[in-house]
């Protein structure tokens, strides 16, 4: 009987068809208040002072303490600017070498015929699944023996294979890029690397705001290897700054922390409302209807 | 129509395949390939001590490393640790992902504000998860921290209770952690893909009068399989290889409870003894349950619909140079 009604058409709007839409919503908005209650219990408490926070952690009411956290926070050894900066550095670094070069790899595979095509995809399935953290041992002795770490650069270069995002780029080229107009353009005289520049690259640019989006983001929350390459303060990144923040020297302060938390959340928020939109309008264009 | 494109594929250039290969296969020998094999090795060598370069094989039983962490009590705790988090974090997560996907792509029963609402369940995705981890340690600090001050107020509790120090409930918000942090990620992997499907297809369901649910679970699901196995494997691979939240969360405590392979490593290589060759068989050993994971997934998605999948692709195939003709004459 639910499932009748959940297909009726719109002209015939019966009372389970609004008990349904009505379930619907609250659901959505209580998952909606899921994700955003803790950064707004977050950010509140920022500007509360540590008695208030300790007699009521929870509040709607803004504080008047910001400054006094601020002075407590600022009083610490801990260099916003500084780790946003790097993180920038890096995240974008690793961004633009992972989906530039991913793309061209999967060029490589979908558009041409080459002996060991086959194989060279089956190795990028095999290596999809070797963990960072089976490298990470390796990798810490060898960035280390060649004097890597403590440079940012470690942290970009790796991110030119990016196994993941080749394998994500094929499947999608192997449906949407038509062969034909490579051959066209081929016939009016393109070169090759033109033809991957111009034609490929801004027809597969949905596919690679996703992919840009999501290299981003996990080369901004990336812990691991910035922990273990990364032992100059000046070179820490924003994650392992932020892990400071549960330390002792913060134990009792908590409007401090949510300070600091909110500090290095909020230019997230803002790049994420810019964002957003490219999130939104590349998952919509996977699927053009004409 | 499949000899002509076959014909214009082999007029290609073999040579630009490998060329365009060229940066890919280059930092992957030296930053990939080289630094695993390196592990690998370690694994059975007597390297410890902070920044040791000087180590030499294990002379008689070479696999001494790998006995040792076998038999470590915390070794076995943190594997099986990851195991039920993961678990526990990718049921309700994968099943919210489709509830809302079939939600957000029924085409009768439209939800209002989509747009928003993907915005909101993405963001947690977007924060930071060391951010998130020392937030939610915040959240739940004990004795006056905002949860217990919730409970409190709502009566659902007279007094404060300790969340650090309960084995479950350590567990069980380790685990909401990661459902909360990706549930949003794979919702919008799997829209994409539902978006991607060919609407003829849905069309013909339409014409042949199948309902919602019919669509949902024999046109949509069947179609999606591809993007679910990525999902799973992803999943999986990140599951097994959590670190950040279990790490800052509470440091693996209390009692280990929390602890995953990867802070055991972490904590084998990179503090107190600087044992860099068990860590390294600790890697390696993971490395093989993450490979036989993948592997049997691969094999049970692929197998049954091997003749389907071939038959679909075909179908994109025929979509796409259609969606394509219509892109150039425009």
């Amino acid at each position: 009987m639910s499932k009748t009604s959940y297909d009726e058409p719109k002209s015939a709007k019966g009372p389970a068809y609004y008990g349904y839409k009505a379930f619907q919503y609250i659901f959505l908005i209580f998952l909606a208040i899921m994700s955003l209650l803790p950064f707004v219990i977050m950010i509140i408490n920022a500007t509360r002072s540590r008695s208030q926070i300790e007699s009521h952690a929870i509040s709607l009411i803004p504080g008047k303490n910001l400054l006094v956290n601020w002075k407590v926070f600022n009083g610490k050894s801990f260099n916003v600017t500084t780790g946003f900066l790097n993180s920038v550095i890096v995240s974008t670094g690793a961004t633009f070498c992972s989906v530039y070069f991913s793309t061209m790899t999967a060029f490589a595979i979908v558009a041409y015929d080459w002996k060991f095509k086959k194989p060279f995809f089956t190795f990028i399935m095999c290596v999809l699944m070797i963990p960072p953290q089976v490298t990470s041992i390796g990798m810490y002795q060898f960035m280390y023996s060649i004097g890597m770490t403590n440079k940012l650069l470690a942290l970009i270069i790796p991110a030119v294979a990016a196994p993941a995002t080749v394998f994500f780029m094929r499947q999608y080229m192997a449906g949407a890029l038509p062969m034909e107009i490579l051959q066209s353009a081929r016939i009016d005289g393109a070169g090759e690397f033109r033809i991957y520049n111009q034609i490929a690259l801004p027809m597969m640019k949905p596919a690679m705001a996703t992919q840009a989006i999501f290299a981003f983001v996990s080369s901004w929350n990336n812990l691991f290897l910035p922990l273990i390459l990364l032992t100059d303060k000046k070179k820490f990144t924003m994650p392992i700054m932020v892990s400071q923040l549960n330390g002792d020297i913060y134990k009792t302060e908590y409007g401090a922390v949510y300070l600091g938390l909110t500090l290095t959340v909020l230019p997230l928020f803002v790049i994420y409302f810019l964002l957003s939109k490219y999130i939104i309008a590349g998952v919509a264009l996977g699927g053009v209807k004409e | 129509m499949k000899s002509a494109q076959s014909r214009i594929k082999s007029i290609s250039n073999a040579k630009y395949g490998y060329l365009f290969i060229i940066p890919f296969v280059v930092v992957y020998l030296i930053f990939h390939l080289y630094p695993t094999i390196y592990t690998m090795v370690l694994g059975f060598t007597d390297c410890k001590g902070l920044n040791n370069t000087n180590w030499h094989l294990l002379k008689g039983n070479i696999f001494t490393n790998f006995q040792q962490i076998l038999q470590n009590k915390s070794f076995q705790t943190s594997v099986k640790n990851t195991i039920v988090i993961w678990i526990m974090n990718f049921i309700p997560q994968i099943s919210l992902a489709m509830l809302l996907t079939a939600w957000f792509t029924a085409r009768r029963i439209t939800v209002k504000g989509q747009g928003i609402f993907k915005v909101i369940f993405y963001m947690p995705n977007i924060i930071t998860a060391a951010t998130i981890a020392i937030l939610f340690h915040a959240l739940f600090s004990y004795p006056t921290g905002p949860v217990n001050d919730l409970l409190q107020r709502l009566n659902l509790r007279d007094g404060s209770y300790n969340f650090f120090i309960s084995k479950p409930a350590s567990k069980l918000i380790v685990a909401f952690i990661q459902f909360w942090t990706w549930y949003g990620y794979t919702m919008i992997i799997l829209i994409s893909g539902v978006l991607g499907i060919s609407p003829d297809i849905y069309e013909a369901a339409d014409i042949d009068g199948a309902n919602g649910v019919q669509i949902f679970f024999k046109i949509t699901i069947p179609n999606l399989k591809t993007i679910l196995l990525y999902t799973l494997v992803t999943s999986l691979i990140g599951g097994l290889n959590m670190f950040d939240i279990p790490k800052l969360y509470l440091n693996g405590g209390p009692d280990n409870s929390t602890k995953t392979a990867s802070v055991f490593i972490y904590e084998q290589a990179f503090s107190g003894k600087y044992l860099y060759n068990r860590a390294s068989a600790a890697s390696m050993l993971m490395f093989i349950v993450i490979a036989i994971c993948s592997a049997i997934l691969f094999y049970l998605m692929r197998d049954k619909d091997a003749a389907a999948l071939a038959k679909l692709k075909k179908q994109e195939r025929k979509a796409a140079a259609k969606r394509a003709s219509t892109q150039t004459w425009r």
